[in-house]
């Protein structure tokens, strides 16, 4: 069989290529899986009061990804983005093999979904669901398909078209200088919020649990016996040293519950304050290791781990069909009285569940670290696109996972320690003043199922893995609810003290480029002094603000998680703005909607959620009302609760200052991006196209595959050209 | 390059075999046998598989990877 070169289905086609019709199964197949969808979504939105099967979720996601991704992605592809598989990728033309590096598409889709996918999409939902499963289910899946999909594809084209330069340098070239700095302290600043709240979960699921404290603690000594595994005793062998690992990581949960009752049980209980040291050392000694210690066999657990977790929830959903507990849309939503966050549907739930829908942190992957692997341009469709999907679905199986407790349970769980009390009899009487019943006894029944305190445990994660417990107890038989619940808690701690060790190296390395700008030697990364200083530096601001987080009478998450929110939405809207600013320099004007549109929407809510937290006189909402409020009491002498003496009262007026002050900073960083680009918007709009920095077009010598599925077609081009390049 | 190439016997053996091909291919184990190929492709001889994988963990220490929420 020989393929003509110029016609080669996969390495040749061209974006003017004819659009090929379906045939008749196909379109049967693609009616099939849209009336699915409709009748999903026809079930969530129409049952009130009858008993709503999560699978309605699930297939609703299910349905709705798969035909966004045919339809709406494909056209992003082809007629708005013109991927164009004769261009070759900056992994073809600087391959060096290592940075840049032609990747398999398929591999690649899981090194990025294994990059952007980590604790947030499970923490957002499970909080949001105080507001009911609907709002949770139409925001995620609808925010990914015009939003945060949309965001990491055109952001990783555009970085793809500009030798994989990163989401800061493309903002400085092409917006301007004053953009560019406001975005490299934006989004210095967002990391440390970031790790802050992560760190706070992690803190609120070990507190006070002599088991999760174990399990979690062990798995650094697993890590270095994997490192130094892999370093002298059997280097590279990694899937052998990870199969040791995950063993080693089971083990360390069953022991964990041996521990529970043991003598060891009382050393091991700590304070959340003794826990945020514990967690800034490890910080900061994790970040200045060598990688290979730590860093590198820890992330090689999570990828595995965060893997076979969503398969295992993906089967186990399927296996329980769980009947949800949450109404369609609770009195919070309307009235934004809740415990677990304060504020009402609009603008609150759309910064809560940040991550699944819409994430402005997977800009900084999909620039930058994704783009130097692609093979060909039409992986952008599949990899970002496609990548965000997946991660969408982990918010939807996190969502559903808390909707199907008990309420009564959900409001114990998630409501502050300062209005239940921390006691089963405090939290029941919090509970029925909400409208909800459990009584103590019920309570205590839960707690003794997965052997742990399960009052005020706030954070998303406790509820999560209670969540996960119950349907893979429903599922894979019972009788080992307190295994899967630790397992589901160490599974999130995993996760999230990666991102703590990787994204202070980050950080470390942001700052030390930033000031060797004026202090050359100091951006040397090989400079222990410089790398120890901005390592620390890092560290003290996350520490102080999860020591903020830790300590505050109000309860942490309740406080700090709308920060965390809004400030992952804001590093949105400044990705976002880059896409609208190239689509005009491009004089793409006919489909400038496609990134303008979900920038518009996450304007519209970051702002207005910056404003009331800014500037609401409700105490509950404005951090500055707040402030002022203890502020009046502390002046007339008197204690407010939740606060119990007057040092609270006065931790309550800093940190609500705090808050305050990083919340408007955050809101007037991106202002200022989006007036710099706005400049550029009314330049291009006179001119009709502006020059960018896009690199001209090299002819691509590779041939892969597009989709994630090859075709008949596609696999002979490989062969073909395979047999080529041995020949030459 | 391909999942389970050569394995086409039985279709649980070819699915095993994708699984372990793909699980190699992400912790990036394969590098390795890349590297012999292309070794032996260019007539060179190989360093040791220790030295290969301390200078992987060389470089690495000079990157950063990210990871998000």
């Amino acid at each position: 069989m020989t393929t003509d070169t110029s016609a080669r289905p996969s390495g040749g086609a061209s974006p003017d290529a004819p659009r090929t019709r379906m045939s008749p199964l196909q379109m049967a197949v693609w009616g099939g899986i849209a009336v699915v969808g409709a009748i999903s979504w026809a079930m969530l939105a129409l049952s009130r009061g009858e008993d709503v099967s999560a699978l309605w979720i699930l297939f609703a996601a299910l349905a709705s990804y798969v035909i966004a991704y045919r339809f709406y992605s494909k056209f992003i592809a082809g007629r708005v983005l013109r991927l164009d598989d004769r261009r070759a990728t900056p992994a073809e033309r600087l391959a060096d093999g290592t940075d840049f590096e032609v990747t398999d598409r398929r591999v690649l889709y899981g090194h990025h979904f294994a990059a952007i996918a980590g604790a947030g999409p499970l923490v957002g939902p499970v909080l949001a669901a105080q507001m009911g499963y609907l709002p949770g289910t139409i925001w995620i899946i609808v925010g990914v398909i015009f939003a945060g999909a949309v965001q990491d594809m055109v952001v990783m084209f555009f970085s793809m078209r500009r030798d994989a330069k990163s989401l800061g340098q493309m903002i400085r070239e092409e917006i301007g200088t004053v953009g560019g700095i406001a975005a490299l302290i934006a989004v210095y600043a967002i990391m440390i919020i970031l790790l802050a709240v992560l760190a706070l979960v992690v803190v609120n699921a070990m507190a006070e649990s002599p088991w999760s404290v174990f399990s979690i603690g062990l798995t650094i000594p697993i890590a270095l016996f994997m490192g130094f595994y892999l370093r002298y005793l059997r280097p590279g062998r990694v899937m052998e040293v990870t199969g040791i690992g995950v063993v080693l990581l089971l083990l360390a949960i069953i022991g964990g519950g041996w521990v529970d009752g043991s003598g060891l049980a009382e050393p091991l209980t700590l304070s959340p304050e003794t826990l945020t040291i514990a967690l800034v050392v490890y910080g900061f000694v994790a970040s200045i290791l060598p990688v290979w210690m730590l860093l590198t066999p820890r992330d090689y657990l999570s990828t595995f781990m965060k893997i076979g977790v969503i398969v295992l929830l993906a089967v186990g959903l399927i296996l329980a069909a769980p009947v949800l507990q949450t109404q369609a849309v609770t009195d919070f939503a309307v009235e934004g009285t809740g415990p677990v966050f304060a504020g009402k549907l609009f603008p609150f739930l759309f910064i809560t569940i940040a991550c699944g829908a819409l994430s402005g942190f997977h800009a900084l992957i999909s620039s930058g670290t994704t783009p130097k692997m692609l093979a060909k341009e039409s992986h952008v469709r599949m990899v970002g696109y496609g990548g965000m999907l997946m991660e969408s679905f982990v918010a939807i199986s996190a969502l559903i996972a808390a909707c199907v407790i008990d309420q009564g349970l959900y409001f114990a769980m998630n409501s502050p320690a300062g209005v239940t009390g921390g006691t089963v009899e405090g939290a029941s009487e919090f509970v029925s003043t909400l409208g909800f019943t459990i009584t103590p006894d019920q309570l205590a029944a839960a707690s003794a199922s997965v052997e742990e305190e399960l009052v005020s445990r706030t954070g998303g994660a406790p509820t999560l893995a209670f969540g996960i417990s119950l349907i893979f107890s429903e599922a894979f038989g019972g009788g080992l609810s307190a295994f899967w619940y630790h397992f589901a808690i160490m599974f999130e701690a995993l996760f999230i003290l990666t991102a703590v060790d990787a994204g202070t190296r980050v950080g470390r390395f942001m700052l030390q480029d930033t000031i060797g700008n004026v202090w050359p030697k100091f951006g040397d990364t090989s400079w222990k002094p410089a790398a120890w200083g901005a390592s620390a530096i890092t560290v003290g601001a996350w520490g102080y603000m999860l020591y903020v987080g830790v300590t505050d009478p109000l309860g942490g998450i309740n406080q700090l998680f709308p920060l965390f929110g809004i400030a992952n939405q804001l590093l949105a809207a400044i990705a976002l703005t880059l896409a609208v600013t190239l689509f005009c320099k491009h004089g793409w004007w006919k489909y400038v909607w496609v990134p303008a549109v979900p920038l518009a929407w996450d304007l519209v809510v970051t702002l207005t959620a910056s404003y009331q937290k800014v500037f609401s006189d409700n105490p509950a909402i404005g951090y500055f009302a707040q402030a002022d409020r203890y502020r009046a009491a502390r002046e007339a002498g008197d204690v407010l609760a939740p606060a119990t003496d007057l040092d609270q009262m006065g931790t309550v007026i800093t940190n609500s200052t705090v808050n305050g002050i990083l919340q408007a900073s955050f809101a007037l960083l991106v202002l200022v991006i989006v007036a710099n680009a706005a400049v550029i918007w009314v330049r291009a709009a006179r001119a009709g196209v502006l020059p960018t920095t896009e690199v001209d077009a090299t002819p691509s010598e590779i041939v892969a595959p597009k989709d994630f599925i090859a075709t008949k077609e596609e696999k002979a081009a490989v062969a073909e050209w395979e047999r080529e390049r041995v020949r030459s | 390059m391909s999942p389970g190439a050569g394995v086409a016997t039985a279709p649980v053996r070819r699915v095993l075999a994708g699984v372990r091909w793909y699980a190699r291919q992400l912790s990036g184990e394969s590098k390795w046998d890349d590297y012999l190929e292309r070794c032996a492709r260019e007539g060179r001889t190989p360093m040791t598989r220790r030295q290969f994988e301390r200078h992987r963990d060389d470089h690495r220490e000079q990157g950063t990877q990210g990871r998000c929420c």
